[in-house]
């Protein structure tokens, strides 16, 4: 093994080495100028992942910093494992959104579980209990053995995890384009619930308080995990699948319980989990938050494998990990308590005053770095931005207007695309009931979920249009971000806050750099408008193949409060005789929409365009609708427009129903994603408060007994007469269908 | 009425019991991590779902090793009621305290959802409730829910009436769409679907509830018979 015999430093900087390990030439001259010395091997490591991107978030800091961050209900933003915000009754809400989506692109299965262990780690590791998880998928299209064989594998592995552990998968979105097929996108979402006098740091303080390791053991698998996800995907990139680690659910759940213990105990300094870059990021990372130092005998480090070398240590991600301090005495409490639960405990270290990370290995000192260099100071840049050529081709294709001569036809059709057919295929495998606290599954606007005790709960989704923010990425990154919290409010919840990933591709290219920056100007103005400040989020960038880069996707994790569990609304239809009201307008925008994707195979022109206090308007005035008692079921206009969304509303009930169009263009009617938009239903009886409280909502027909969507135009001529039980194999099949097919 | 829920390292069904027992049925429950060696003092015992030991080897295959399957054995020669659920039910195949085994599901992929269930035996001490019922909805949530028996058995537990609950539709390959079987006594039940989830209209069925109640109604009648 050629890490046996690790270069000398010398030779590391005679020979570039470190170029390998993702250091650019003058990163390398600051580490020399940092340690007024050439670094070691193992040094070299240190510096290379905690400075990578996934890890310092050097390409996109400058942009990070737009976000609005705080809010009277924010008790943590980013920085920590996961952010917190207040839902009252001394409780709080976590939550954090995360990518491991090279990883899942060259082993899908394991990517995508030890994924799912991550970002529960990082939920648990602030002191709650993980209650749910959510995600975010793309893939290529389900016509490609590839991509069909990722998409098994993606969601075989997010159930393997989070069903073994035991923490319910209650929502996500998929979606299906050309773009994703190299390089899938696996976002996993974890949100627990604490009590605000249970919060924990990751803090290393009180000098001379012992270090304590806790759960797997180190093996050699991730090496360099953190700078893998921080390149492009290449043909050799199936080389790196030592860099994908391998996830042990059971082990992770007697975790939870022992850490979750753990973190009630008095003793306890300081908690972090060992994610990207391992053991070297949680030392380094908990020792400068405290302004402490840390010093480890890597002798102690619990190890899988023999002769492992200190650059091994430091830099596997072996998943099941973590780290803590505790108050000197007390270690032997600890260890204990870990024991009681099967669990390794070792002492490897102890919190010094000198602001170092010190590594003992064997006698010798084989690392001695600035904690701060490593955690604090990795280089920022401001890659420069150019507006690509094919913006300004889309700006200037407005008016795109397919032709539709079947209406009914189209929506058949419409409900077979990947991206809007049902996903029971995926969640039917996911145990989205767990803890018995699920009151809306997959397959609505949102999840929800009760909170034991209380007469509250909580609504999440995940949310992102990439369609319009590669159109146009400013007003797609409002777009995504209105229509998360469109979704919470549809199923009762004022918004609280928001939890980002984003995935692009390489930043050092000016056309993607611009996408980034305008992107997180759209999203930091919705985040704004819409009082939902960002508490935390991912980073994932150099998502390209050979074939280029992904679209631009900042997918958008959204948890909101439902006050009284009365509250809680369904998309679908409840009720014959209910009358259903149309709140928004269509406008004739088809660039960007299902239906062009459909028609053309490929989207082009100018993205819809939002405004955000008309959005704000609605959803406070559909909110207080739902509040008031007003409101039987809600559901807003997304992907496929008016007629998908009303079909949907009739889906999984005995229910049809019947519409006469108040517009006179039919086709933006039918299918246009103009936003802000909802169809909802109120009881007959409840008419007159409902259109006292949203006087713009259309009354447009009712809901009837006989299963069928009838719509008339305004002259009352048919336009659509349909069965809903077709339109709903169509939709409940699609999926299992393309995985069938062998085209 | 007292229940014990037993814990394992990996069971993760056990909190959703407890409740089901103590909030919705009113009655008494403990849990009993797996180490511990009597179940002195209940009434009843109720092996969770989740996956005990990872579900490593096979389902259940190493739980039933625990030190306090000694006890749920004794509990179950004692005639005490006796459920286990998902895991539970796998647990109890793996002890032998009923017959056959699990496979994976036929389709090989986790199948999480409401599933209709045909009630065959109404007379057994977990079913007296369910008198006026054909089928009830309670869900599943398993990857490993593939029933076999081989014939002769298969007779056996028809002509004993061990067959309590079957599936509406075939969702998982099990031998004569088999949901749950009891022992020759009747007094242990294991069962792949999960009515401690169905206690709640709240959250989509509260067909579970009536199982758990007619636990107790007998538990009752016996203790008013014995005292």
């Amino acid at each position: 093994m050629q890490l046996l015999h690790e270069p000398s430093p010398q030779m590391i900087k005679d020979e570039k080495i470190y170029q390998e390990m993702g250091v650019s030439d003058t990163e390398f001259q600051m580490i020399e100028d940092i340690l007024g010395r050439l670094p070691n091997y193992t040094e070299l490591g240190l510096f290379s992942v905690m400075w990578s991107e996934h890890c310092s978030y050097k390409n996109s800091k400058v942009l990070l910093k737009k976000f609005p961050v705080t809010g009277e209900k924010v008790l943590q933003g980013p920085g920590e494992g996961a952010g917190i915000i207040d839902i009252g009754d001394e409780q709080a809400v976590v939550f954090k959104i995360e990518s491991h989506n090279h990883p899942s692109a060259i082993e899908p299965y394991e990517g995508a579980a030890t994924g799912v262990g991550g970002i529960i780690r990082d939920v648990f590791s602030m002191g709650a209990r993980p209650v749910a998880l959510l995600n975010s998928l793309r893939f290529g299209e389900l016509k490609n053995p590839r991509v069909k064989y990722i998409f098994e594998g993606v969601v075989s592995g997010i159930a393997g995890y989070g069903n073994c552990i035991g923490i319910p998968t209650v929502g996500g979105e998929v979606q299906f384009d050309p773009c994703y097929e190299g390089n899938p996108l696996v976002n996993a979402m974890c949100v627990g619930l604490i009590d605000h006098e249970d919060i924990q740091k990751g803090q290393a303080k009180g000098v001379g308080n012992p270090v304590l390791y806790v759960g797997a053991s180190t093996g050699r698998d991730g090496i360099h995990g953190a700078t893998f996800a921080s390149e492009e995907l290449s043909e050799e990139s199936e080389s790196k699948r030592p860099a994908v680690q391998v996830g042990d659910p059971f082990m992770e759940k007697l975790l939870v319980e022992a850490c979750l213990e753990a973190t009630k105990h008095p003793k306890l300094v300081g908690i972090q989990d060992m994610g990207a870059a391992g053991l070297t990021s949680s030392s380094a990372e908990m020792a400068s938050k405290a302004g402490s130092g840390i010093e480890m005998n890597l002798d102690a480090v619990p190890q899988r494998e023999k002769a492992m070398t200190p650059y091994e240590m430091m830099l596997s991600e072996s998943q099941e990990r973590m780290l803590l301090v505790v108050e000197k005495g007390s270690e032997q409490e600890f260890i204990s308590l870990f024991e009681k639960w099967g669990l390794m405990a070792k002492v490897v270290g102890q919190v010094t005053d000198d602001h170092r990370l010190k590594l003992i290995h064997q006698g010798e000192t084989v690392a001695d770095v600035p904690v701060d260099a490593l955690a604090e100071e990795a280089p920022v840049y401001h890659q420069p931005s150019i507006e690509p050529a094919y913006f300004q081709e889309f700006q200037s294709q407005a008016g795109y207007r397919p032709e539709v001569a079947d209406y009914a036809g189209t929506l058949k059709d419409l409900l077979r695309q990947p991206t809007i057919a049902s996903k029971e295929w995926v969640y039917e495998q996911y145990d989205y009931m767990v803890r018995t606290n699920t009151v809306v599954a997959p397959g609505s606007d949102a999840a929800v979920l009760r909170i034991r005790d209380t007469k509250k709960a909580l609504a999440m989704t995940t949310d992102c249009n990439s369609r319009y923010i590669y159109l146009d990425p400013y007003e797609g990154g409002k777009l995504a971000v209105a229509e998360a919290a469109r979704n919470l409010v549809c199923s009762g919840a004022e918004p609280l806050g928001v939890t980002d990933c984003l995935n692009y591709g390489s930043p050092e290219k000016p056309e993607i750099f611009w996408q980034l920056e305008k992107s997180t100007d759209g999203l930091s103005e919705a985040c704004e408008a819409l009082a939902t400040p960002v508490i935390g989020g991912n980073v994932s960038l150099y998502n390209e193949t050979g074939k280029g880069a992904i679209y631009p996707t900042p997918v958008i994790g959204m948890v909101g409060l439902i006050h009284e569990l009365d509250h809680i609304t369904k998309q679908s239809f409840r009720q014959t005789g209910d009358i259903i009201y149309l709140l928004g307008e269509a406008k004739p925008e088809f660039s960007g929409s299902e239906l062009q994707k459909m028609t053309e195979g490929r989207i082009f022109g100018p993205s819809p365009v939002i405004d955000l206090e008309t959005e704000k308007q609605r959803q406070q005035d559909v909110l207080k609708a739902i509040q008031s008692g007003n409101v039987q079921s809600a559901h807003d206009l997304s992907e496929g427009g008016f007629l998908v969304a009303l079909a949907e509303k009739a889906f999984g009930t005995p229910f049809g129903a019947e519409v006469t169009l108040p517009d006179a263009d039919v086709l933006s009617a039918f299918f246009s994603e103009s936003p802000s938009r909802y169809i909802l239903t109120v009881k007959k009886e409840n008419k007159a408060a409902f259109e006292a409280l949203i006087p713009e909502a259309q009354a447009i027909g009712t809901v009837t007994d006989a299963a069928e969507i009838r719509v008339k135009d305004k002259q009352g001529a048919a336009l659509i007469n349909e069965r809903v039980q077709p339109l709903e194999d169509a939709w409940r099949g699609a999926i299992s269908c393309y995985l069938k097919s062998k085209d | 009425m007292k229940f014990a829920v037993i814990v394992f390292p990996g069971s993760n069904c056990d909190l959703d019991m407890y409740h089901a027992v103590k909030d919705e049925l009113g009655e008494e429950a403990a849990y009993v991590w797996h180490d511990e060696t009597s179940l002195e003092g209940f009434d009843a015992v109720l092996l969770p779902g989740g996956f005990s030991y990872g579900d490593y080897l096979r389902s259940g295959a190493i739980a039933r090793f625990s030190p306090i399957m000694k006890a749920v054995e004794k509990a179950a020669a004692e005639g005490k009621p006796v459920l286990g659920v998902c895991n539970g039910f796998q647990v109890l195949l793996e002890a032998g305290l009923l017959p056959g085994a699990m496979r994976r599901n036929a389709k090989l992929t986790f199948i999480c959802k409401q599933t209709e269930l045909e009630i065959k035996n109404k007379s057994t001490m977990f079913t007296t409730g369910y008198a006026d019922e054909e089928t009830i909805t309670i869900p599943v949530a398993h990857g490993d829910g593939n029933y076999y028996c081989d014939e002769t058995t298969l007779k056996k537990l028809k002509d004993n009436n061990q067959i309590v609950f079957t599936y509406k539709d075939d969702i998982n390959g099990s031998v004569a769409n088999i949901a749950g079987i009891t022992n020759e006594n009747g007094n242990v039940l294991g069962m792949m679907p999960h009515p401690e989830r169905a206690v709640d209209d709240l959250l989509g069925s509260a067909d579970g509830l009536k199982l758990f109640q007619s636990i107790v109604k007998y538990w009752r009648e016996q203790h008013a018979i014995t005292s």
